[in-house]
């Protein structure tokens, strides 16, 4: 089996979220960027395919070349190859075009990709690959087996789990649940090391265009000063939420 | 022209958040000049739309949507726009929308933009606000594509009663054997509790409860008030409660009207997950939790001790407010 796992390089989630260029531009300064969780879980769930039933796993990135440690990250993690597409990551739909260049180049069985990045949450890029490579798609995916050329997959709705089948390929939107955050696995020394030599090519882009841009960020408005309410009396509480907060 | 939305539907009935898209499709239509039509898939009653401005419903019957799938739904949504030539498709963002939006962009060739909060600025471009950073920041985001889908924010625009003359007419799916590449086997559906999505207020619980054996009263308490329950990611990570609950940056979001955070610090994840929530409370024994910087009312206390008395105190409340 071929799996293709595409990885998103984001700030890490307990990164101060700040803008320059007079709020245009996200502002990387002294911010750790990682895997995004989302991909790491089907990273990690990838790795098992490799381990158990025998894979080849590639990993792909589009950005610029400050991109590269995170997916070197990935290869001491066990990915096989490396691929970054090398263009600024723009928006979503851009994104899915680069990757189904990739995609459709490699011949993949199983496209894992996170359901959403932690920075941008477009949530679109999984579902555009898919559409765009015209290979079945399943999101917010909690569970993954691939039995030959069959996948039986678990996805998470509003309330509940749904049980699906589909044929191979198929592009996956995953996430937690895949496998369990102490699934995850921080890359050893030999990991490391071995990383170093692995391929990580880099590849043009085709140059798809942009269907939507950023104008500027903003930040929220400052939180308005908590109310404290003594633990003896609930009464007042219900009140503040009845009568002040229309909550209940 | 016209402005489209997709109205959803759970066991046939229109659900809260079909009356939010349609109010906001409503307000975009009246800024376009458009009409406000929906496209309903095997609803047994859309009368309620002409609550909500609602111009035309396109009303799809069809035994091969009786389950979902994104392929099948997104081709419907497809025809129906290409048929109203809609420049804006209006979505929820339910597990379901999410899965078929982006379907239906490569369809229509649309711009997407997910997690909106505000209408659209139409002035000279076309520029809708979404939250980014998991609520830590706003993105005002230009969709440059003749067709444009806008997927609303849960709880963020609210209803908008407005009267109208509800036409209703027939639509066919055209959906063909190749939108159903993908077998739905089994649902496993918890219908007698209220999901996180579509909850007005979510109780949640974190490790200050010291065991999954004490959930008992966070169960009641959400009994109590037709709430969801939810969990931090601790919780989850330990196996305490089902990763479901878990709200937070990696979890799910929560955009209830009322949040409550009972043994919950607040780590900056969290935090991020839930702040899109209206009304924010925290009961916590520590005054130095992160939380109570984020909340909106807070009590310092011994979760044990005051969310018994809580539920005693809304039980009683509700039976005079009945």
């Amino acid at each position: 089996m071929k799996i293709l796992v595409c990885i998103s390089h984001v700030p890490d989630t307990t990164s101060k979220i700040n803008f320059t260029e007079d709020d245009t531009k996200f502002d990387t300064n002294g911010v750790q960027f990682v895997i995004n969780p989302n991909d790491e879980f089907g990273l990690t769930r990838a790795m098992w395919f490799k381990e158990k039933q025998g894979a080849s796993v590639d990993v792909v990135t589009v950005g610029g070349k400050d991109t590269e440690p995170t997916i070197r990250k990935a290869l001491a993690i066990g990915a096989d190859t490396a691929i970054r597409v090398d263009t600024e990551a723009l928006e979503g739909f851009q994104v899915a075009k680069e990757l189904a260049k990739v995609a459709k180049d490699g011949g993949y069985d199983l496209i894992i990709a996170g359901r959403e990045s932690i920075d941008y949450n477009g949530g679109m890029v999984p579902g555009m690959l898919a559409k765009l490579i015209d290979a079945n798609f399943i999101n917010t995916c909690v569970s993954l087996e691939v039995d030959g050329d069959k996948a039986t997959a678990v996805r998470e709705i509003d309330g509940g789990k749904e049980t699906l089948t589909s044929s191979l390929p198929l592009v996956i939107g995953g996430q937690k649940g895949l496998v369990e955050e102490s699934d995850l696995k921080i890359p050893n020394m030999r990991g490391i090391m071995m990383a170093r030599k692995k391929p990580l090519n880099v590849v043009e882009p085709v140059g798809a265009n942009s269907q939507a841009s950023t104008k500027k960020f903003e930040k929220p408005a400052p939180k308005g000063d908590i109310k404290m309410v003594d633990a003896d009396n609930i009464d007042e509480l219900i009140d503040l939420l009845h009568n002040e907060a229309k909550a209940i | 022209m016209s402005i489209l939305v997709y109205t959803e539907t759970e066991n046939g009935q229109l659900k809260k958040s079909a009356f939010e898209v349609a109010s906001y499709a409503k307000a975009v239509a009246d800024q376009l000049g458009e009409k406000a039509v929906a496209v309903t898939i095997n609803a047994e009653s859309t009368n309620e739309l002409a609550n909500y401005g609602i111009d035309k419903v396109l009303e799809v019957k069809n035994d091969k949507l009786a389950k979902f799938s994104a392929d099948a739904y997104a081709e419907t949504l497809k025809n129906a726009a290409k048929q109203e030539g809609s420049k804006v498709v209006v979505l929820s963002q339910s597990a379901n929308a999410k899965y078929l939006a982006p379907l239906l962009a490569v369809d229509l060739e649309a711009g997407y933009a997910s997690n909106v909060t505000e209408l659209p600025q139409t002035d000279g471009g076309f520029t809708v606000k979404r939250t980014a950073f998991t609520n830590k920041a706003f993105n005002q985001t230009s969709i440059d594509t003749d067709v444009k889908i806008i997927g609303l924010s849960n709880n963020a625009f609210g209803l908008k009663e407005n009267k109208s003359e509800l036409e209703k007419i027939e639509f066919e799916a055209q959906v063909s054997d190749e939108n159903f590449g993908i077998n739905v086997e089994s649902i496993d559906k918890n219908t007698d509790k209220v999901s996180i999505a579509d909850a007005e207020i979510v109780v949640s619980g974190g490790r200050g409860l010291k065991g999954p054996e004490n959930w008992g009263m966070i169960e009641e308490l959400a009994e109590v008030l037709g709430a969801a329950t939810a969990c931090s990611k601790p919780v989850s990570d330990m196996g305490w409660r089902p990763h479901a609950e878990h709200v937070g940056q990696t979890g799910k979001p929560v955009a209830s009207n009322l949040y409550i955070a009972i043994g919950i610090s607040g780590a900056i994840q969290h935090l991020a997950g839930v702040s899109a929530s209206k009304t924010k409370v925290v009961i916590n024994n520590d005054d130095e939790a992160p939380f109570f910087k984020a909340a909106d009312y807070g009590i310092v206390g011994d979760a044990f001790e005051v969310v018994p008395k809580l539920i005693e105190k809304l039980k009683e409340f509700k039976a005079n407010n009945a």
